[in-house]
């Protein structure tokens, strides 16, 4: 018994160590970012605000911040868009090239992004697409449409098929039956696959790095100063950066959640 | 939706004549297709050009297209090329055994140790640090892993150190760790959670020692998952620029800081094209490798 509750101990104080190896570079990002020193470490400097002051009157940086607004906006709706279209047919239809199909889409995360920077730089330059703001969209939509397409298609298959075809049998075409019953259906994982993408393409930078030209975005500009020394106005963008992605992430799965809890509650 | 809306404006004949049949036809392409369309243009063209590029030659400073091997030759003729693959591999390996083993007991606890409520919450922990800047938290690593940094302060005040950690394969594996291991823990989470309890049950009462049992039972049932992991692991680690340059020094370079140099400094995008395509076909054989492993017992 005494070597049983050992182990478990053990196991535990284990899972213990991982989670603040995990969260250990979030939390000291955050506390170095209120730190005066200018290479902090233990004992820690006095309290300052002069890193957030910094950044705030960088006019670099706000334009940075409107060019990732805009472009994790548009990324967001196209790749929900493209992946709950992808997730229905995967869902409703059996063709001949499927297999294909599901790896057109579901392979983009499977390869590095710098080599996927480097084959989108050379392709965006021949085909007159460098360096804008919507070459950046373009890049982040292919990167992140298969989290979208895994998220709906995992909400589709908690769903009754007879749904679907009782609107068919009471009157309703294809797509009004999209619109009344399937969309309705798939919203919590609509919402999170919006957030979740949003959150990718906000903190993505090998491909922004390589094809944004003069438009950079916040995790470009992060890179450059990074690239040039330590400077500890980094930890404090970065602290805005993990906020802004947390929060995303953390409503994307709490929709999710607690949906399913609400349906699992409701057929008891 | 903006494309449903669209539907009776079709170019067709007309809403009055638009058979069921062709609606039908009209409502299954709106959805399959444009998926199609944007990846073959945005994906796949993309991938077809950078092949086509290694082949491509640079004179006075701009590309031209053409067929030839020079780009291939140069880099394959390189000791420096050569390095950097022997290196890149070798830290990846290295990264994925470190990666796989560390997160085995978390993983373990995780399965079989605590209730199904208490794993999704972990799980919706560790989801979050995958999709929060990487590049932030190797910068936060960079200063708490200095030589005055964070750790070494505390060894200090025990009297150890200071211990070099930064520009060293640590500092890599580091790195590598912070972008692989909440990916790696969930993947074989789910795969211990998925195995038959009964079985396990059974080796134990059978008298089979635990450790007997996680290595004959557990983890010949949680192979395919595991393996899978581990080719996320692998890949992942060999395609990161960032901790090696950030954190490892960059000396030599891996072959993604080796395309870096060779696109930012030399404007010669052919020869960073080869660097990719021998890349991409090294995972290839490594991905097809492990899934073949994954699913050779099922086959037969």
């Amino acid at each position: 018994m005494k070597r049983k509750r050992l182990l478990r101990g053990f196991l535990f104080g284990y899972l213990a160590l991982v989670l603040i190896f995990i969260f250990a570079p979030i939390v000291f990002s955050i506390i170095f970012s209120f730190n005066s020193d200018r290479f902090p470490t233990i004992p820690l400097g006095g309290f300052t605000l002069k890193w957030y002051e910094t950044i705030w009157h960088d006019p670099d940086v706000w334009e940075a911040a409107r060019n990732s607004l805009i472009v994790s906006l548009s990324v967001a709706s196209m790749a929900t868009f493209l992946g709950f279209a992808t997730a229905y047919t995967d869902y409703r239809y059996r063709f001949k090239l499927k297999p294909l199909y599901l790896a057109l889409i579901l392979l983009p995360p499977t390869i590095p992004l710098i080599i996927m920077a480097l084959a989108m730089l050379a392709w965006f330059a021949k085909i007159g697409l460098a360096g804008q703001v919507i070459s950046i969209i373009i890049a982040h939509t292919v990167l992140t449409a298969p989290f979208a397409m895994a998220i709906i298609r995992l909400r589709l298959s908690q769903m009754d098929a007879s749904l679907e075809a009782a609107a068919w049998n009471l009157g309703a075409d294809q797509w009004r039956a999209l619109r009344r019953v399937i969309i309705p259906f798939c919203r919590p994982a609509i919402i999170s696959s919006f957030c979740l993408t949003a959150a990718v393409s906000f903190d993505e930078f090998a491909i922004a790095w390589f094809i944004s030209g003069l438009n950079k975005t916040i995790p470009v500009v992060i890179l450059e100063i990074v690239t040039g020394n330590i400077d500890p106005q980094v930890n404090a963008i970065g602290s805005f950066v993990f906020l802004t992605s947390i929060t995303l992430v953390v409503i994307a799965q709490v929709v999710l959640m607690t949906r399913n809890k609400k349906e699992k509650a409701h057929h008891g | 939706m903006s494309v449903s809306d669209q539907s009776p404006q079709m170019p067709s004949t007309g809403r009055a004549t638009v058979t069921p049949d062709r609606r039908l036809r009209l409502f299954k392409h709106a959805l399959r297709l444009p998926i199609v369309v944007w990846q073959g243009l945005f994906f796949v063209a993309p991938l077809f050009f950078l092949v086509a590029m290694s082949f491509f030659i640079v004179r006075n400073y701009r590309m031209t297209e053409a067929f030839e091997m020079k780009n291939w030759l140069k880099m394959m003729s390189r000791d420096y090329f050569w390095d950097s693959y022997g290196l890149t591999i070798g830290l990846a390996t290295l990264a994925t055994l470190v990666v796989m083993t560390v997160a085995f007991p978390a993983a373990y606890t995780l399965a079989f140790r605590v209730s199904e409520n208490t794993r999704r919450w972990a799980v919706f922990l560790l989801i979050i640090p995958f999709f929060t800047s990487y590049l932030v938290r190797i910068f936060s690593w960079y200063v708490i892993l200095a030589e005055s940094g964070v750790i070494n302060a505390m060894l200090g005040y025990i009297g150890l150190g200071p211990f070099i950690m930064l520009n060293t394969k640590f500092g890599t594996i580091v790195g590598y760790m912070t972008l692989t291991l909440p990916l790696v823990i969930i993947l074989q989470t789910f795969a211990l959670a998925n195995i038959d309890r009964t079985l396990v049950e059974a080796a134990h009462n059978l008298g089979c020692r635990p450790w007997r049992t996680i290595v004959r039972v557990v983890l010949p049932l949680a192979k395919t998952g595991f393996i899978i992991a581990a080719v996320f692991c692998f890949i992942l680690s060999f395609g990161d620029f960032v901790s090696p340059y950030y954190l490892g020094g960059s000396k030599p370079p891996t072959l993604p800081i080796l395309i870096i140099d060779t696109v930012k400094s030399g404007q010669q995008w052919p020869r960073a094209a080869v660097v990719a395509v021998v890349m991409m076909v090294t995972l290839f054989i490594v991905a097809f490798g492990g899934i073949a492993a994954a699913y050779r017992r099922r086959l037969s």
